[in-house]
């Protein structure tokens, strides 16, 4: 019985870990592949299978005008909207989640849980019915084709998401907690910042987690509000999609756009094996 | 400085959480406020604490308007029947938490978190995290919250009521201990609780509750041998003084073709709609009483508690021995009729073996 759960156990970690990690495997060959490895038949290890080579990762640094796409620029406009993004709507999200947890709004039939739909109301609708009235409006503030329009637009985008979590978190946060706080001396800022908040960096986590990854992967929008001026990764990725479809390029930047992802992860993940997110509220 | 309310009242929907609520509680005191779950008691120690604001009525502390001043300047402090602490604090610095918010030099914070933790009875455990300890070790934690303070008021809400048995008669009895000798002679000392018998313990001023207004108010001892209502009388005894709906004629009382000689402070009554009540404990099983049927025998530690029936009349005795009983089983009861209290039909005291509107 025992050996057969451990048999158990440890086949199916075997069989998921190289269902997660083969394709990293495969895309981390392909990109030191050329086309003549990649066309001509099935092959697996560098230098026995094939030679490898750094072409499809030259082309991603490459200014166009020597044949490549130069990513370098969009991948650190990426990062610099999707964190700027992030901050602000987790920021303003967890406000606006503890004053919709703790205190009651009324404005004839809306009440909190109104508002809180309201916010989740705008990850409802597809993004094709937001991206008119997003260009017009940035196109009549001229902010079109900018990083500031981008991350207006994001944090429109990825607030609903930090205040959906946030106030699911802060419900569970027993309001007795806030309150001793106040009976301890704190006035309702320092209640929020010295007790409430430092029990809430768990749901902080993952609203964070969520709006890093939903803000680092649009393509929509980023592909739509922007030209010439500024482009982000993803857009710039696509783009690389020519007549033949250049796969050791394409497998390089699926990497490099990924590294910030798993980056992320493992971090939580250290953070997580602390024991620090376990038992913070019963 | 005493804590004097007027007229409290508190109304956030269709129910009187607070209906003019008004006492004049004095520094050194201990003041228990008793009535069933929901009945304001919570409400009424958030009002004081400044957490809520009554609808209407006044709070004066030591002749300033309380409810001028907000919740983190008034110098109270709670303990909740849930174990509430901060969890991501240790047990030290949940203790000293109310302490550094006053800006107190370190070296005095230690010494006097030392102290609530000694007075406790939790030294050594001041690096433990929340989450490590007990339910009654939470508590007393939270207690020493409150206590390190040197507050004016300190407000107890129900702090046993989610412990098990044994823990909170050992809790209470530390309590006790801690209310008469711990506590500095200015602090005011309200502590609520459902349980009649906790209530008669700490033997303090008691206020019952009932519905958001004030029922009675006087020393533990007046308010169990003389409550002023019927339901002052259910709400202060566990389990619940019986009430049998009987006649007093030619002194005698009469229910359910029973028939006891009445006492001499019942036997002048004789109006209509009379109630009598008698405690469950002033039943005794005995071979010549009175035949009822039994409806429901439960054991609770060394007692057992019989649910009696005998036509429409019901009736609760408490044994002090555990006894196996089946349902429908007949048991014979005599009543300690010499203690028993009369209620007119309106739900007020006629009259009491205490003297208590005697006559």
């Amino acid at each position: 019985m025992n050996k057969l759960y451990i048999f158990l156990k440890y086949f199916f970690i075997v069989v998921w870990t190289v269902f997660v990690v083969a394709p990293f495997l495969w895309a981390l060959t392909t990109s030191f592949k050329d086309f003549q490895s990649v066309n001509g038949g099935v092959t697996y290890i560098p230098w026995v299978d094939f030679e490898p080579n750094l072409e499809g990762w030259k082309v991603l640094i490459k200014s166009p005008a020597k044949g490549g796409v130069d990513i370098i620029e969009p991948y650190f406009n990426s990062l610099f909207v999707t964190c700027t993004a992030s901050l602000i709507s987790i920021i303003l999200g967890t406000l606006s989640a503890y004053a919709l947890s703790r205190y009651t709004f009324k404005a004839g039939f809306v009440k909190n849980n109104d508002i809180t739909f309201f916010f989740i109301s705008q990850r409802i609708m597809p993004p094709i019915v937001l991206s008119i009235p997003f260009f017009l409006f940035l196109s009549s503030i001229n902010l079109l084709d900018s990083l500031t329009g981008l991350i207006v637009v994001y944090i429109v985008l990825l607030m609903p998401i930090a205040v959906w979590i946030m106030v699911d978190f802060f419900n569970k946060v027993p309001r007795e907690i806030d309150e001793t706080a106040l009976i301890d001396g704190c006035n309702p800022y320092q209640a929020f910042l010295k007790v409430v908040l430092p029990n809430s960096i768990p749901g902080l986590i993952v609203a964070g987690m969520f709006c890093i990854i939903f803000g680092w992967i649009d393509f929509f929008f980023a592909f739509i509000l922007t030209f010439t001026e500024v482009q982000l990764l993803p857009v710039k990725i696509v783009a690389l999609n020519s007549s033949v479809t250049p796969w050791w390029s394409l497998s390089a930047s699926a990497l490099v756009s990924v590294a910030p992802l798993i980056i992320v992860a493992f971090i939580v993940e250290r953070y997580l094996s602390k024991g620090n997110l376990s038992g913070a509220i019963k | 400085m005493d804590l004097v309310a007027n007229n409290l009242s508190y109304k956030p929907d269709d129910q009187y959480h607070l209906n003019e609520v008004s006492f004049n509680f004095k520094e050194g005191n201990l003041y228990t406020i008793l009535g069933r779950t929901l009945s304001g008691k919570t409400t009424l120690l958030k009002t004081i604490a400044g957490l809520l604001t009554p609808d209407s009525g006044e709070i004066e502390f030591d002749g300033k308007n309380f409810l001028k001043i907000p919740v983190w300047e008034r110098n109270v402090a709670m303990v909740y029947q849930q174990f509430i602490n901060y969890p991501h604090l240790n047990v030290f610095e949940n203790i000293a938490f109310p302490l550094k918010q006053r800006k107190i030099d370190q070296s005095i914070i230690k010494e006097k978190v030392m102290d609530a933790l000694k007075s406790v009875g939790l030294l050594g455990y001041e690096n433990r995290k929340i989450q490590e300890l007990s339910g009654g070790q939470q508590q007393r934690v939270s207690l020493a919250r409150s206590l390190v303070k040197n507050a004016k008021i300190l407000l107890l809400d129900e702090p046993l009521v989610n412990l098990d048995y044994k823990l909170r008669e050992q809790l209470r009895e530390e309590f006790k201990n801690l209310f008469s000798k711990g506590l500095a002679d200015e602090t005011i000392l309200i502590y609520s609780t459902t349980d009649p018998r906790e209530t008669m313990e700490l033997n303090g001023e008691v206020i019952v509750l009932d519905e958001g207004k004030v029922l009675q108010v006087g020393p533990a001892k007046e308010i169990f041998e003389n409550p002023n209502s019927l339901k002052v009388a259910e709400i202060s005894n566990d389990p619940p003084m019986n009430i049998i709906e009987a006649k007093i004629l030619d002194n005698h009382i009469r229910f359910e073709g029973i028939d006891v000689e009445a006492p001499q402070h019942l036997s002048k009554l004789t109006e209509d709609g009379l109630k009598i009540g008698l405690r469950s404990s002033d039943i005794e099983l005995g071979e010549n009483g009175h035949e009822f049927e039994v409806e429901l025998a439960e054991i609770s530690g060394s007692e057992t508690l019989l649910h009696l029936k005998r036509g429409d009349t019901k009736i609760i005795v408490s044994i002090e021995e555990v006894l196996n009983f089946k349902i429908h089983d007949k048991v014979k009861i005599n009543f300690k009729i010499g203690r028993a209290y009369a209620f007119h039909a309106d739900g007020k005291l006629a009259s009491s073996p205490f003297g208590g509107l005697n006559g």
